[in-house]
């Protein structure tokens, strides 16, 4: 053995002190390793949130009392739609007429409308959240100096204005409505493909397949590898496969539609619906394989076959378990970005996707566009995207929750 | 029906025949083409298409240097955490600080990729110099990738921490051992083959991302090592190139091709490793 001899009476007391102090010194900094990633995740969404409220400062080009002496604000319905016709011209109203009615159009829009096209509001300077907060007579006192003509206004970005506007080349005017509808699209499409064949064969590697087959075990192997395959691969196959090889199909020539290429909704569901697979398969297994025996030789002693005791009595006991696992993989699918990158989508939209057959752009698409543009004011409406797209996960995974809790009850 | 359910089963594995098929033929069109030899590809370090250079070496360095940074935070931190979570934690304090960590792993890396450029590089422009470090460095996307994998390590070697039996903690105890000396040389030990399976997965998982690097990282191949550098990645280099209308059959595309084999042949062979640790993990304790 080595020459270690163990210390006696008042050394060894100092000896285990020095041990204990030794563990304690590291359970402390073990304890600061799980702080650090919850600081880190409130910085990163405080961080969002500095970005997506703030003060921001102004000016039109226009003289705003070229419409009226009152303050824009107290303008009504009628007056802004009498402003806008009168200051635009005859076909600039009209197609705005023709995207969707004016006179039911809202008096926020209106006033949107008046500031973009008649007074051409251009935005000088965007400023974070917590200074606004904090250092408002520093800021006001900026402005005034760098911009004299200018306005100051506190300006929440996330608003109903930007959840229901189209896309716009100009970030005060632009919205999410079309990167909203293209990911509900994308992911629709997603798990219409994946979940059936996920449960499907989650289901043969669980109640057919003999699991020490070969077979089986190389198919299993294979759904653990596919779960680690970088999205951005994915996005390689869906580009070869789906928008190249499959254009007939994804573009919609096959049914008579001629005005796309493969860069289509469908193209970017599929390929999202092949990445959610395998984190579908896993899940459904879990599920099914959580039913317990009993219950498949309670239905096989009643002479049920082996398809009626998966659909009458295995299904339906895992069933909440499914649901979990496709809430998952639509959160999943409804942040990826990679993949729709690769496969092609659009990111100027302004009309909401009708078909699978359309351009699309989605969520994550603006939210990485809006961040990699320059001017303050992109980072703005980036950080009320990304607020946007939280709360849509958010409610997604607190739905898992509560399915999870109510069903674990039941059973 | 078990016919049809037999295909959907194996239609898995067609998906990773179609992977490997597709990006193999690009591949081999980009190695065919003249312009382009085996060992220009891996032996030089200019990536630049237009002038017909290809040595992947430009992008791998990047790739190297952000995974590095990002796993020198991640593993570190991410077994600590673990530590505490698996062996200090009452189970109160677990409640609250697991679903936080599920939370960490659930947010989209475009997020991620926002908060790297306007948060962490600022930070770190103010801290270092801004002559020093540029609006694009790889140093703040290895960063915030440390923060993504940060939540993977910690979650899969608290599972293996968790399923080492108590009757190796209680004989340490006996022994006399603190709870420090517990956790770090006898349960880490005994769990080793299943953190690494996940240190080995961070490593696959950091490879693989696209979004940090795409946003943070910078835009046009250096080869560098310095993480206070812009520098693009394997996977950064796919996302801008293919993010323009890239005309088909050109060398450019195909050579997107090539580089998605490589990524998605290292990530493969990675996480083979990983689930082979596990597997051994497997059947000593279960």
């Amino acid at each position: 053995m080595n020459n270690f001899s163990y210390p006696e009476k008042d050394a060894l007391n100092r000896f285990i002190a020095a041990r204990y102090r030794t563990a304690w010194l590291w359970q402390i900094v073990f304890l600061f390793a799980l702080l650090f990633a919850v600081v880190s995740l409130s910085a990163l969404i405080l961080n969002v949130a500095d970005g997506a409220f703030g003060y921001v400062a102004y000016e039109y080009k226009k003289d705003p009392a070229m419409i009226s002496p009152r303050p824009l604000e107290e303008l009504t319905v009628p007056e802004l739609l009498a402003a806008l016709k009168a200051n635009l011209s005859a076909g600039a109203f009209a197609k705005l007429d023709n995207e969707s009615p004016l006179a039911g159009r809202s008096r926020a829009e209106l006033l949107g409308l008046v500031e973009e096209r008649i007074l051409l509001v251009k935005t000088l300077e965007t400023y974070p959240l917590f200074r606004s907060l904090f250092q408002r007579e520093q800021i006001a006192a900026e402005v005034k100096e760098k911009f004299p003509a200018a306005r100051l206004e506190f300006r929440a970005w996330l608003n109903a204005a930007f959840i229901t506007s189209p896309q716009s080349s100009r970030a005060e005017f632009a919205g999410v409505r079309t990167a909203i509808l293209g990911s509900l699209w994308l992911v629709s499409i997603a798990i219409l493909f994946a979940l059936p064949v996920g449960v499907g064969a989650a289901i043969y590697l669980q109640e057919y397949s003999n699991r020490k087959s070969l077979l089986n075990r190389i198919i299993q192997t294979n759904i653990n590898n596919l779960a680690g395959v970088p999205s951005i691969v994915y996005g390689m196959l869906g580009l070869a496969i789906f928008v190249r090889a499959w254009e007939v199909f994804t573009s919609g020539a096959l049914f008579g539609v001629t005005d796309s290429n493969g860069r289509t909704i469908l193209s970017a569901g599929l390929t999202m619906g092949i990445l959610v697979l395998p984190l579908m398969i896993i899940n459904a297994q879990e599920a099914i394989k959580a039913v317990p025996d009993s219950i498949r030789q309670a239905a096989f002693g009643v002479g049920a076959t082996r398809w009626q005791t998966i659909w009458h009595h295995v299904l339906p006991g895992a069933l909440p378990g499914i649901l979990t696992g496709s809430i998952l993989a639509v959160s999943r699918a409804i942040g990826e970005t990679a993949p729709l990158i690769i496969v092609g989508a659009s990111t100027f939209i302004t009309f909401d996707p009708q078909s699978p057959f359309t351009k699309f752009t989605a969520l994550p698409i603006q939210i990485y566009q809006w961040t990699s543009r320059a001017q303050g004011e992109f980072h703005a409406i980036a950080a009320a995207a990304i607020l946007v797209l939280l709360i849509m996960l958010l409610s997604l995974n607190a739905t898992a929750i509560l399915l999870r809790n109510r069903f674990q009850k039941r059973m | 029906m078990e016919a049809l359910l037999f295909i959907v089963g194996v239609l898995t594995v067609f998906i990773t025949i179609s992977i490997v098929l597709t990006l193999g033929d690009q591949a081999l069109l980009f190695f065919n083409d003249p312009a382009v030899t085996l060992a220009e590809f891996f032996g030089t370090t200019q990536w630049q298409p237009q002038a017909g250079q290809f040595g992947i070496w430009a992008l791998v360095s990047a790739t190297l240097t952000t995974s590095v940074v990002a796993l020198l935070v991640a593993v570190p931190l991410g077994l600590a955490a673990a530590l505490y979570l698996s062996e200090y934690a009452s189970p109160r304090v677990r409640d609250i600080l697991k679903p936080l960590l599920e939370v960490l792993a659930g947010i989209p890396t475009v997020v991620y990729g926002y908060f790297a450029l306007l948060f962490v590089t600022p930070i770190l422009r103010t801290l270092l110099g801004a002559d020093r470090v540029g609006v694009y460095n790889m140093l703040s996307a290895g960063l915030v990738m440390g923060i993504m994998i940060l939540p993977l390590i910690s979650s899969m070697s608290e599972d293996a921490l968790s399923a080492v039996p108590r009757s190796l903690r209680e004989a340490a105890y006996a022994m006399g051992a603190t709870r420090l000396e517990a956790s770090v040389q006898v349960v880490l030990p005994a769990a080793l083959s299943g953190v690494g399976a996940a240190v080995i997965l961070g490593v696959s998982r950091a490879v693989g991302e696209t979004m940090i690097v795409a946003i943070a990282s910078g835009a046009g191949p250096n080869f560098s090592f310095n993480p206070l550098e812009a520098a693009e990645t394997m996977t950064g280099h796919i996302a801008r190139i293919s993010g323009g209308d890239l005309p088909y059959g050109t060398l450019d595309y195909s050579s997107l091709f090539a580089i998605a084999l490589m990524l998605f042949l290292v990530t493969l062979v990675l996480n083979l490793i990983s689930q082979w640790f596990v597997a051994k993990f497997r059947e000593q304790y279960e």
